[in-house]
């Protein structure tokens, strides 16, 4: 038995986890058209490697990785393209993005695909390669390629894999829903990944709300006798952050400004876990994935397997949406979720979650009042970091001082403006603090090389002023010698010549 | 010499104190030398603090000759593209009083790019000659083109086209460069004590 390790704060929010019935998949009827964002990963967009009126077939690739940090994006059904354009997405910004839009054909015709069943024998190299090729990001919610994870570099030696089934915020049910129906297929992808990562040992955490998929992973695990542990620990807001859940199951802290890779861990969602397999023993690449669609507004509350690409409003109409007068749809969950502005955004590889509460059920946020110092949002963070100074100076712009509070170990979970009495957004402006200081982080790069590129140029203005200055006084004084060995005068020489033009000019007429 | 000064303290005082003046002196004025900083230290640091677009808006031909005019003592408020922020910055370094932007010099803008409209480019090479940060690729009677990286958007280049073909567009267009806005202020000003309100209510 493991011992488990507690993390500093946490809190203990409503669960409603039993809302969309964990467990049960329901199968939902294919939209129209898909729309498939360029950028559903962190990192680079997908470069499009298809024409507007193509037809395509299902898993094929639409667009190509642009780069390390870029992962392709393929078709999730058979039919054609209509368009490469900007379209709403699901964003916290409400911005569009470069999309492809796929007219579904209804044929769900598919292409070839081609595995690696001798995985075993194969180099891990080549099998992250196809992890990339099947477009896997992190299904956790980050998007995270998961090849540049799979390859932490030879100064990284891995020693144990932990698959995060924690899922420990409020209403989602998706990796719980994965981990009971495709509890074969995580442990298999799950010994593949060790294989790929060359870790010893493997390490599967789930939260102890979870019984039956604790149970369903156990027996899968049992059942092939792998060597894979199981551990459940107590529910906790929010023991499902990467750096809480090492902490918690193992007792050791990444450390600040670092990954888990430094300390010998790669964490990863079930859910990557189990596309892993899928690409590796079939070949399929990452086309569907489940969204667990929730609130007390829709009347038929489950988790489906949905195409990337799905309009939100197409899913949620599907399970007996009643929209309110001012209906939220939020994006993930209630704690750090963010509301869709526009409901024709598409599900996206990071979608874990729909929730479309009525307002009783999450009212909106109240106005903020003044903090009062009292301290509880300090008690509350798990990452044991001082909220309430860091919200002084987030609102002073003062980045020195935020940097020294450790502003960037913040995982933006919420406990804190969950607890302030005062209600205080107090992650958006950790959020907006985290995004000025990038900013200025990347202005100062640019200055720096605009000045570099500045003197530069003034160096060689200057070099080449000299050279002609050089050139002039190398001619004059060749022009000298000149006159000195001829024993003419070149000035005087011009002047006959002149005058001897213009007495020919004025003899001519 | 050294039996009189025994038997003078006085004098004995004033000729030690006389020679650790001298010794120190020497050394101090050795090390000045030896230890001399080139240029003004100063001007250096709040050159790295300008936004470094070279656009000369604040009257100074490029960057660094207005840092060394503010390190001579000009005002910190004539750079546009720095904007509040960099007056902030020098403000911090130099431990004035920061002021508003000097709206003689321009107002403070969304940064932006130049960008060519290459159909319409005549290949005079009159832009390139006048970027400050060569970042204006092209030959003579060729068409020119903006490297947007490298670009500050200073403007310098618009003027001296003779077809007009240079705009300037925003460069931090797009989903890439958004982050969380700070949540408006919506506090109400707080009351120190209830008499406050109080008073404001009877007045």
């Amino acid at each position: 038995m493991r011992a488990i390790h507690t993390i500093h704060g946490g809190i203990h929010p409503p669960e409603r986890k039993a809302l969309s019935q964990p467990g049960k998949l329901q199968p939902l009827a294919l939209p129209p058209s898909l729309v498939l964002p360029l950028n559903q990963h962190l990192g680079g967009p997908a470069r499009p490697v298809i024409n507007v009126g193509e037809s395509v077939l299902g898993g094929q690739v639409l667009a190509e990785a642009s780069g390390v940090m870029s992962v392709p994006v393929h078709a999730p059904t058979s039919g054609t393209v209509r368009a490469i354009e900007r379209r709403p997405i699901a964003h916290a910004s409400g911005l569009e993005d470069i999309c492809i839009e796929l007219e579904t054909d209804g044929q769900d015709q598919w292409v070839a695909f081609e595995g690696i069943p001798h995985w075993r024998d194969c180099e891990p190299a080549i099998l992250a390669e196809q992890v990339r090729n099947a477009g896997i990001a992190g299904m956790g919610g980050a998007g995270f390629p998961t090849a540049v994870k799979l390859t932490p570099g030879p100064q990284r030696p891995i020693e144990l894999l932990l698959i995060n089934g924690t899922e420990c915020e409020p209403y989602i049910t998706a990796d719980d829903t994965l981990m009971q129906r495709y509890a074969d297929q995580l442990i298999e992808g799950t010994t593949i990944l060790a294989h790929i990562l060359g870790a010893d040992s493997i390490l599967i955490g789930i939260e102890d709300n979870k019984p039956e998929a604790i149970a369903c992973v156990q027996a899968a695990v049992d059942q092939i006798d792998a060597p894979i542990e199981v551990a459940s620990f107590p529910t906790k807001y929010p023991s499902g952050g990467e750096k809480q859940v090492i902490e918690i199951l193992t007792g050791m802290q990444v450390p600040s400004g670092g990954i888990p890779a430094d300390i010998g861990i790669v964490c990863l969602n079930p859910g990557t876990a189990v596309a892993v397999q899928q690409a590796i023993i079939e070949g399929k690449p990452l086309t569907h994935r489940i969204v667990t669609l929730t609130g007390e507004a829709l009347s038929q509350p489950c988790n489906t397997l949905a195409c990337l690409g799905t309009p939100i409003a197409h899913l949620l109409r599907a399970v007996g949406w009643a929209p309110e007068g001012q209906q939220r749809v939020i994006h993930g969950g209630p704690m750090m979720g963010f509301a869709v502005s526009n409901l024709d955004a598409p599900v996206t590889k990071i979608t874990n979650c729909l929730l479309a509460p009525t307002e009783s059920e999450l009212p909106l946020p109240e106005e903020p009042q003044p903090c009062i110092r009292c301290g509880h949002c300090a008690e509350a963070c798990p990452a044991s970091l001082l909220p309430q100074q860091l919200y002084w100076y987030a609102r002073a712009k003062d980045q020195e001082q935020l940097a020294a509070h450790r502003l960037f170990d913040c995982i933006e979970c919420g406990a804190c403006a969950y607890v302030c009495p005062s209600h205080i957004p107090l992650v958006q402006y950790y959020r907006a603090a985290k995004g000025q200081i990038r900013d200025s982080e990347q202005e100062r790069k640019r200055s720096d090389n605009s000045r570099a590129r500045f003197e530069a140029r003034e160096q060689r203005l200057e070099e080449e002023a000299a050279a002609r200055e050089a050139k002039r006084a190398a001619r004059k004084a060749a022009a000298q010698q000149q006159a000195e060995s001829d024993g003419v005068d070149p000035v005087q020489a011009a002047i006959e010549r002149a005058k001897a033009k213009k007495a020919q000019q004025d003899a001519a007429p | 010499m050294v039996g009189w000064l025994a038997t003078e303290p006085l004098f004995a005082a004033l000729a030690a104190l006389l020679l650790l003046g001298s010794v120190f002196g020497a050394l101090l004025g050795y090390a000045a030398i030896r230890f001399r900083v080139e240029g003004n230290p100063i001007s250096e640091q709040i050159n790295a603090l300008l936004p470094q677009t070279q656009c000369g808006q604040c009257g100074y031909p490029g960057c660094r000759p207005y840092s060394e005019a503010i390190a001579e003592g000009d005002a910190i408020n004539k750079c546009p593209p720095g904007g509040e922020e960099t007056i902030q910055a020098l403000a911090d370094l130099l431990d004035v009083e920061p002021q508003p932007l000097d709206a003689e010099h321009g107002v403070e803008k969304e940064p932006v790019v130049a960008w060519i409209r290459e159909a319409e480019c005549i290949g005079c090479t009159k832009c390139i000659q006048a970027c400050p940060v060569d970042a204006i690729l092209g030959a003579a009677k060729v068409m020119h083109t903006v490297i947007a990286d490298e670009c500050t958007g200073c403007d310098l280049c618009l003027e001296p086209c003779p077809v007009d073909c240079i705009d300037l567009i925003p460069r931090k267009q797009g989903i890439g460069f958004w982050h969380w806005p700070l949540p408006e202020d919506r506090l109400r000003p707080i009351e120190v004590i209830a008499t406050d309100a109080a008073t404001r209510t009877a007045a």
